[in-house]
């Protein structure tokens, strides 16, 4: 397998412009003979597959949600970002690419992200003109908040539901080429394997989960823009139905998976409360411009918050971060919150939470600014615990978030098998080690905006395709398959439930490969997860039918997948042997405590080629060449 | 505590449904209220029997997947609280709790709790969207909106398409679904080229979906988990005959795209 | 389609038809009833009134053909709307009520239709005769038709003037939703007003209780005779 990431020539400033113009097109009366496939409706799905159907390529878009509404875009709540300088901060293309490669820690590709940050602009005009209402000055301007990692104010919100926001837009947009019966829409159709013919994606086969019917879809593209793993640890603030599938199947047919062991945990999350616990709920990152993190300065000290005296607390973050304080990035900020609990100073039940005290902000802005600010935050906060955030500290902790790694791409946004193209969470491309609030929403709409539906008309229009339809044998054989497996899952009756294995699944991810991860418990999570698939296989009990709606089958395949991908995860953990980003291996870390990298042995982007069932994947490293910014070690002090 | 759950079951659109009790023991007020439904499974699962289907997907209360009918109320009754974010503390030991899935012809049960929404997508499909393409839009601040106009609009935008204000309508009419949409749009000055006409055909398209019409009863908006206001309802209604005396149908009929 | 094919075949356009024809029978519920509340003034004014009123023949049927035309329309449209509300959500919750709905709001169409046959019955009552065809020979001294005593006698039945109060009961609550429901359906009520159109539509739906009821009130307790 060649990894060649296609960067285009040319000053980093110039490149995507330059690209374009070289780019070949495709003419506007033969778009209609390509078909593409999207999978995926979420903010990169739903807005590729409008703009390529505007552009007349013939859309077919799959989601398995019962509409492409829900998609788990919808969940975001702080803010997209953009380098519009609307407050005449000193923002600029320019920092925004280098607070994102710096809060990445140094391992996302130069290009991607300049280009990234050139795009962010247009998207937001492009979210206004739909209609998102993003928050606005009294003047009529648009209004920006400031996010961690970060020194400007360059983040557009709308109230705490901008993804639901956004999406909408992008939904619209969807549903309006949907309506001109430009595009198709597949709600509620699970895609459960990928279909390569002679090197090529050629189509996927899916399985309709209100009837269990599966089918075949062939198309000249394939384009998965199907969200991140986080899943993978069972509890995490992704929602439910979040999974590894689409990439996860992609890789197995030969598309090189990029960093799994890139996963980031939230630092604003409400702590886990029970066994029976089955999600984790994120409170916007938002909250740390005017909350205060703290924890009492002595583990014996058991007063309630409010009566813990100035003197007795510990503002961790201001301590130690003085220029970023409470908004450090997301990696630091979780892992002094680990740190502080593990010293015994955590609070709340099982001592797994430190404060997120809003107090402070209320003297000074009143109630009433910090209730119009984060009114439905502090509600669903109180919804959740029962307890009043204006009162009485919240109580935060860490949690599984957001996945970094994926499926790998080039420039194009193409995976290393022709014809696959792979956008938004679900591919690796811009976040190196570590996302910054308010880029996830970014990136996916750049990829389906502005980038693929460029980059896809060049593959079209320089490359051949023979027309395939899905008769083909192989799709018959790779449906064939996917029966096997339903029908497979379905006869084991065992005695075990599907969520007692994803659960067992999660607690050890979580346990050691999550915040910090060392040698010894990667070796022993590695040994334990083919034991736990294997009990899986033989002992997992799936009621029901598979031609009529099936949830336990649909979770059961879904965490099949996550039983061999996890293994994947560990093993890049393992492998790379430095710190960096969301990635904290204990045994490389500064004298403070700080992640230490090791760029002269991993300033690579580690690509997995699978090998065939029980065979160690293949690491193939694609070097990251800074030709613009130099490598520093981060400081957030 | 323990509960007793009264639950509809359902095979699938064709077949009839009917209620099933079981007993939730051992439930811990912290609990949301899918949570103590996962539980169940759990159990149902370890005796043999089919888990009960129910959606649920962000279980924050964004998504709007979740969807079930509790005590006669769809998720539950608790202001601007979906299903998923009610929790068991507002219930207590020996409740009997009765679950059932949306009611309405254009929302047909899937199986169990889980029904089938996509007439809101239909409708959105109609008109509930500005026309622009990608790439065409004008430079984002030059488009200047007041701060009251852009929350008021927000209001209507927050809609998570549950469905709940048609499960709660004895008419099981989607007004409020559609007058929300219709405020979203026709509120933001970028909404206004197609006001009327958008107006004209979301009405259309909700009606060939088969909800019912609109008696004013209210129950919509005391059940919307976003808690938005019927006050939309009347700006539809406006818009609409607006539309109706500039002839918006006519000009919907006659424009293909 | 037509703006006047979508006012018939939509659910908005029925609802202005509603809102409108309701609007229309309020109007005269409310002038009937001023109208007749003269009773209280004595035989004189009552009968005089009666008088004018048949003595413009071409207005008289103008009106009450326009009155059929909104009953007719305000019952079609009400019939239409019913079945397909119906049709939209067969099956019923385990818990009959819909939260939050009000009484009044549950029960138009049924009150509706009481309100049909007390239309037909109080027709028969006094303008037919159907009931006691001696009633339309009644005469006053001035040998008008003596609407007064009509009334009087009309309402000395306990059991008539109870079947009409009972239906002014419903009539009552037929308007106190539905006067505010047709400032909604027509477009005419926001946040703010909607408070005070729904109040004041209350109101008036007991002032028409009030107002008509009081006058086979009176007449049983004696006070007019
Ligand atoms: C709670 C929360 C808050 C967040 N807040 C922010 C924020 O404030 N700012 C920010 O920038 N980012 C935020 N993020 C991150 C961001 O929301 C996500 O990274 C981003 O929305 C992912 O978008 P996506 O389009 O790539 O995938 P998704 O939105 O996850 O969409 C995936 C789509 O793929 C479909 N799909 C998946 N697998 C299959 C399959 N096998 N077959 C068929 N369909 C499939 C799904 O149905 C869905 O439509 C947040 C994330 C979370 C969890
Ligand atoms: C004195 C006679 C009547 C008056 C003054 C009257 C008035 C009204 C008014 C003002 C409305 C509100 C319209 C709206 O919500 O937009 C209404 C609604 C209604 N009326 Fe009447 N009405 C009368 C008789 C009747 C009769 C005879 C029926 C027969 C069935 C009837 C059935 C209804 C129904 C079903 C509605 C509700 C329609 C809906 O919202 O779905 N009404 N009426
Ligand atoms: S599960 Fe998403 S709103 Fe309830």
């Amino acid at each position: 397998m060649k990894l060649d990431p296609k960067i285009p020539s040319g000053p980093l400033q110039q490149k995507w412009e330059r690209y374009r113009l070289e780019m070949k097109l495709v003419n506007p009366a033969n778009k209609r003979k390509f078909d593409v496939i999207v999978v995926g409706s979420g903010l990169a799905g739903a807005s590729a597959a409008a703009s390529l159907a505007e552009l007349g390529y013939n859309v077919k878009c799959f989601c398995f949600h019962d509409s492409p509404r829900r998609a788990h875009s919808i969940a975001a709540q702080g803010g997209i970002n953009a380098a519009k300088n609307y407050q005449n901060d000193g923002d600029s293309i320019y920092r925004l690419f280098y607070d994102t490669i710096k809060g990445g820690d140094f391992r996302a590709r130069e290009a991607n992200v300049y280009r990234l940050a050139q795009v962010s602009v247009n998207i937001i005009d492009q979210c206004v003109a739909q209609g998102v209402p993003f928050a606005r000055e009294y003047g009529g301007a648009l209004a920006n908040r400031s996010f961690g990692g970060a020194q400007v104010s360059r983040t557009f919100y709308a109230r705490g539901q901008t993804g639901q926001q956004l999406l909408i837009g992008a939904y619209q947009a969807l549903q309006r080429q949907v309506g001109l019966g430009r595009c198709q829409m597949l709600p509620m159709t699970e895609m459960l394997d990928l279909v390569v013919i002679d090197g090529q994606a050629r189509g996927i086969v899916t399985r309709n989960l209100a009837t269990g019917e599966i089918a075949s879809h062939a198309a000249d593209a394939v384009v998965l823009a199907t969200g991140g793993y986080g899943n993978v640890f069972y509890l995490s603030t992704n929602a439910k139905t979040c999974n590894v599938t689409a990439t996860f199947r992609a890789f197995k047919r030969g598309a090189a998976f990029a960093n799994p062991c890139y996963t980031q945990i939230h630092p604003t999350c409400i702590p886990v409360s029970g066994d029976y616990q089955s999600k984790l709920t994120l409170m916007s990152e938002s909250l740390r411009n005017d909350g205060r993190v703290w924890v009492p300065k002595s583990k014996e000290d058991t007063r309630p918050p409010n009566q813990i005296p100035e003197a007795d607390r510990d503002y961790y973050l201001e301590r130690k971060y003085p220029s970023y304080g409470n908004l450090a990035p997301r990696d630091i900020a979780s892992r002094a919150a680990k740190e502080v609990c593990d010293e015994g100073r955590g609070v709340g039940p099982g001592g797994k939470g430190v404060y997120l005290d809003f107090a402070h902000a209320i003297g000074r802005l009143g109630e009433k600014e910090i209730r119009e600010r984060y009114g439905n935050l502090f509600e669903m906060y109180e919804r959740i615990t029962g307890e009043d955030g204006y009162k009485t500290p919240m109580r935060i902790y860490p949690a599984v978030h957001y996945t970094m790694g994926g499926t790998w791409v080039d420039y194009n946004l193409m995976s290393t098998l022709d014809g696959l193209f792979v956008i938004g969470e679900a591919n690796f491309s811009d976040h190196g080690a570590n996302r910054l609030g308010a880029s996830a929403l970014m990136q996916g709409l750049a990829d389906g905006y502005f980038v693929l539906p460029n980059t896809l008309g060049n593959y079209f229009a320089s490359s051949k395709q023979s027309k395939i339809s899905h008769s083909h044998s192989e799709f018959r054989k790779t449906e064939d398959e996917v029966k096997a497996r339903l029908q497979r899952l379905l006869s084991i009756r065992g005695r075990r439930t599907v969520n007692s294995f994803h659960r067992e699944l999660g607690k050890l991810m979580w346990d050691k490969c999550g915040m910090a991860r060392n040698e010894k418990g990667l070796s022993e999570a590695l040994q334990r997860i083919p034991a736990l698939r294997q009990e899986f296989w033989e002992n997992v009990n799936v009621l029901g039918e598979g031609g009529e709606l099936n949830q336990s089958l649909e979770h059961a395949g879904r965490l099949a997948d996550f039983l061999e991908f996890a293994e994947l995860l560990c093993l890049d953990a393992l492998t790379r042997a430095e710190s960096c980003g969301g990635h904290f291996r204990e045994e490389f870390q500064t004298e403070d405590g700080e992640a230490l990298r090791s760029d002269e042995r991993f300033a690579f982007v580690s690509a997995w080629e699978y090998q065939g069932p029980d065979t160690r994947p293949v690491l193939h490293k694609e070097p990251l060449v800074y030709e613009e910014v130099k490598m520093t070690q981060r400081s957030y002090k | 505590m323990n509960v007793t759950l009264r639950v509809w079951r359902q095979k699938n659109s064709k077949t009839p449904g009917r209620f099933v009790e079981y007993q939730a023991k051992n439930i811990i007020p912290d609990m949301s209220f899918l949570e103590m439904l996962d539980v169940v499974n759990e159990d149902l699962i370890a005796r043999g029997e089919e888990p009960i289907a129910f959606d649920s997907d962000c279980r924050e209360g964004i998504c709007g997947k979740c969807s079930a009918v509790v005590n006669g109320v769809p998720h539950g009754g608790h202001r601007g609280t979906t299903v998923c974010q009610l929790h068991m503390r507002h219930f207590k030991d020996g409740d009997r709790i009765v679950i059932e899935p949306w009611r309405a012809t254009a929302f047909p049960v899937i199986k169990d709790l889980v029904v089938d929404r996509s007439a809101f997508d239909r409708i959105i499909q109609a008109s509930g969207f500005i026309s622009v393409s990608t790439g065409q839009a004008p430079e984002a601040n030059s488009i200047s909106i007041p701060r009251v106009v852009a929350e008021r609009a927000m209001d209507a935008a927050a809609c998570i398409g549950c469905g709940a204000c048609v499960a709660a309508c004895k008419n099981a009419s989607a007004m409020l679904f559609v007058a929300a949409k219709n405020a979203h749009l026709g509120l933001l000055p970028q909404g206004q080229a197609e006001r009327y006409r958008r107006a004209f055909t979301l009405v259309k398209a909700m009606d060939e979906a088969g909800f019912g019409s609109c008696t004013n009863t209210n129950s919509c908006e005391a059940v919307c988990p976003k808690e938005i206001s019927v006050e939309f309802i009347a700006r539809l209604n406006r818009d609409y005959a607006v539309a109706l005396l500039r002839g918006s149908g006519r000009e919907a009929a006659s424009s293909a795209d | 389609m037509t703006s006047f094919s979508a006012l018939y075949d939509s659910t908005l356009g029925k609802k202005y038809i509603m809102a409108l024809t309701g609007a229309g029978l309020f109007g005269f519920v409310v002038v009937h009833m001023l109208g007749n509340l003269q009773l209280f003034l004595g035989p004189e004014p009552l009968n005089r009134y009666a008088v004018f009123l048949k003595s413009k023949p071409g207005l008289l049927w103008g009106a009450r053909l326009g009155l059929l035309l909104l009953v007719f329309l305000h019952i079609l449209t009400a019939v239409q709307l019913t079945l397909r509300n119906r049709a939209a959500r067969p099956e019923k919750y385990d818990r009959s009520k819909p939260y939050r709905a009000s009484y009044a709001s549950r029960t138009l169409f049924l009150g509706g239709l009481a309100l049909f046959a007390f239309v037909v019955y109080h027709l028969m009552h006094f303008t037919v005769g159907t009931v006691d065809p001696s009633y339309l020979k009644l005469r006053d001294a001035a040998n008008r038709h003596d609407v007064y005593r009509m009334t009087i006698l009309g309402f000395s039945h306990p059991g008539v003037s109870a079947f009409y109060i009972a239906c002014m009961a419903v009539l009552c609550l037929h308007l106190s939703h539905g006067v505010g429901s047709a400032f909604q359906s027509i477009g005419f009520k926001n946040k703010q007003t909607a408070v005070w159109i729904d109040r004041v539509s209350k109101i008036l739906g007991v002032v028409v209780f009030l107002g008509n009821s009081s006058m086979p009130l009176a007449v049983l307790a004696g006070i007019l005779r």
